[in-house]
């Protein structure tokens, strides 16, 4: 539907500190590798989150306290 | 096959003889390129520093973010950087380009400049190459000449692995920091928030050959899909070590062939560089040297590096220094790159010397798949290819050293004509760093 929105959670990893309190907010989205850093869905710098999971996604980016994560909206395109 | 004159040193005078002057290629008009990028289109030219990206479709980019800001925009202006960094430690092609035939590289840097609009142009090599004074010389030749439009200048970032990165480079020349800049590309925010168009030297070259021959010139050989010749660094266990040119899509086995063949049997090909991948020897010769060929036989072109590895020398021994000297080379940014190439490092190591069990390979594996797509830029991501190709094609040499052995008897620590060339005094630093994390 042309009204969804994609929401994506994306990490600038040159900004990351590895101080983890993503995780702290959002463990059923962000895990931690084992030197720390936080690990999307997907394993990349950028994930597509389910609606169900806006607002962890959310939590966790207002707990970061360098600014390394934020979300991006835009409109739903086709589905390919 | 000889196009951009690597024989010879060429002189301003020697190159006008041989090239004539550099043609008007016209200049860009509000968010239209100059006329060049449509003879660039035609010619099908692809970068040739590693990522073969299209050399129109970049022009293009670049122009259209610049017309995108405002008219009054101090940040408006393009800013052209030819890159000379040459950052493989094994290549040398953009070194021999630079020594043999400045003055090709330095039109095509006048030429991209006019196409784009740009205001500043630059010409970068590293702090302590040796092609630091002849560079100086031909640029004060040309202003003597008064050759180009807008003066270029010679600008030497630190000889670092990283700092030949695209937008590192940018990073330096605008701000004076060699370290990669995420998520913006250079052509979009570059050098001081500018739009910047980073080219290869060897692009460049061609790029000024393309001006005077024009596109359909060009094409006339190599692969269709990556049209026209490429510069080969050939190493490792050949009569001749050194630089060819070809045109894209020449038969391993010949290249092999005109730097003298291999001088023993080769277990299997370091190709694209440190960032690159390793293949299998068996059924390689026959393959195109060509980007898209090269791929589909698993392998990397990147800054086109071919290296067979003979079976006297234990090439997990290799993949270890270089592993540990790529470790050393991040710019230390990112954490799975920070903490994650010394743990790959290590464990690399520790199946080069054969102290590595099972357990011990099931954690490298795991950590090569941590630290792909997680960088700023792909440091990362190329080091943990070059390790994981290498265990695969080396499967046989891996299961020997889970069983203490080693089919080359010997560890050669790279004390060997044939070694793949590591910068010591890097390597110094990184055997200290590194116990830190294990």
């Amino acid at each position: 539907m042309s009204s969804e929105k994609i929401v994506t959670l994306a990490l600038n990893p040159t900004l990351c500190d590895g101080r983890g309190l993503c995780r702290d907010a959002a463990p059923q989205l962000i895990d931690l590798d084992e030197w720390g850093y936080p690990l999307l869905p997907g394993g990349g710098l950028r994930a597509v989150i389910a609606p169900a999971d806006v607002r962890a996604a959310e939590d966790a980016t207002h707990a970061c306290p360098v600014l390394a994560l934020h979300m991006e909206r835009s409109k739903a395109e086709s589905a390919t | 096959m000889s196009r951009l004159g690597i024989q010879s040193r060429s002189s301003l005078a020697m190159h006008l003889t041989e090239h004539g002057p550099l043609p008007d290629v016209g200049r860009r008009h509000g968010s239209r390129p100059g006329p060049l990028v449509d003879e660039v289109e035609r010619a099908g030219l692809r970068g040739r520093g590693g990522g073969w990206f299209p050399t129109a479709v970049k022009l293009r980019a670049v122009v259209d973010s610049s017309a995108q800001r405002g008219r009054l925009s101090p940040q408006r202006r393009p800013v052209v950087i030819a890159n000379g960094m040459e950052g493989e430690p094994a290549s040398v092609k953009d070194a021999v380009l630079l020594a043999s035939s400045p003055h090709l590289v330095l039109d095509g840097i006048s030429a991209a400049a006019a196409t784009v609009g740009a205001t500043d142009a630059f010409l970068a090599i590293h702090r302590d190459s040796p092609l630091v004074p002849a560079l100086i010389a031909a640029l004060d030749e040309r202003a003597e000449a008064g050759i180009d439009d807008l003066p270029i200048r010679l600008v030497t970032p630190p000889a670092r692995y990283v700092a030949s990165e695209e937008s590192a480079l940018a990073h330096w020349v605008g701000e004076g920091l060699a370290t990669p800049v995420y998520p913006d590309r250079p052509y979009q925010r570059g050098s001081d928030g500018r739009p910047t168009l980073v080219q290869n030297v060897e692009t460049l070259a061609h790029l000024a050959l393309i001006a005077r021959r024009g596109g359909a010139w060009f094409a006339e050989v190599g692969s269709p899909s990556a049209p026209g010749t490429t510069l080969v660094t050939v190493g490792g266990c050949v009569g001749t070590p050194g630089v060819v040119e070809v045109p894209t899509g020449t038969p391993v086995g010949e290249i092999l062939a005109l730097c003298g063949g291999t001088t023993q049997p080769v277990r299997g090909h370091l190709t694209g560089g440190y960032g690159g991948g390793w293949v299998a020897a068996d059924g390689f010769d026959a393959v195109a040297w060509d980007p898209d060929s090269v791929r589909v036989a698993r392998g990397v072109f990147g800054a086109s590096l071919l290296y067979p590895v003979g079976i006297q020398q234990c090439p997990l021994d290799e993949i270890d220094r270089v592993t540990t000297w790529m470790a050393g080379e991040s710019a230390g940014q990112c954490g799975p790159c920070v903490f994650g190439l010394p743990s790959v490092s290590d464990d690399v190591h520790q199946l080069a010397v054969g102290s590595a069990g099972d357990e011990d390979m099931d954690r490298l594996n795991r950590r090569l798949g941590l630290i792909v797509n997680r960088g700023g830029c792909k440091h990362p991501d190329g080091t943990a290819r070059f390790v994981a190709t290498g265990l695969s094609v080396f499967a046989d040499e891996v299961a020997l050293h889970l069983e203490r052995r080693c089919s080359a008897g010997v560890r050669s620590h790279g004390d060997h004509a044939t070694a793949l060339p590591v910068p010591t005094a890097r390597l110094a630093l990184v055997d200290v760093g590194s116990r830190d994390f294990e």
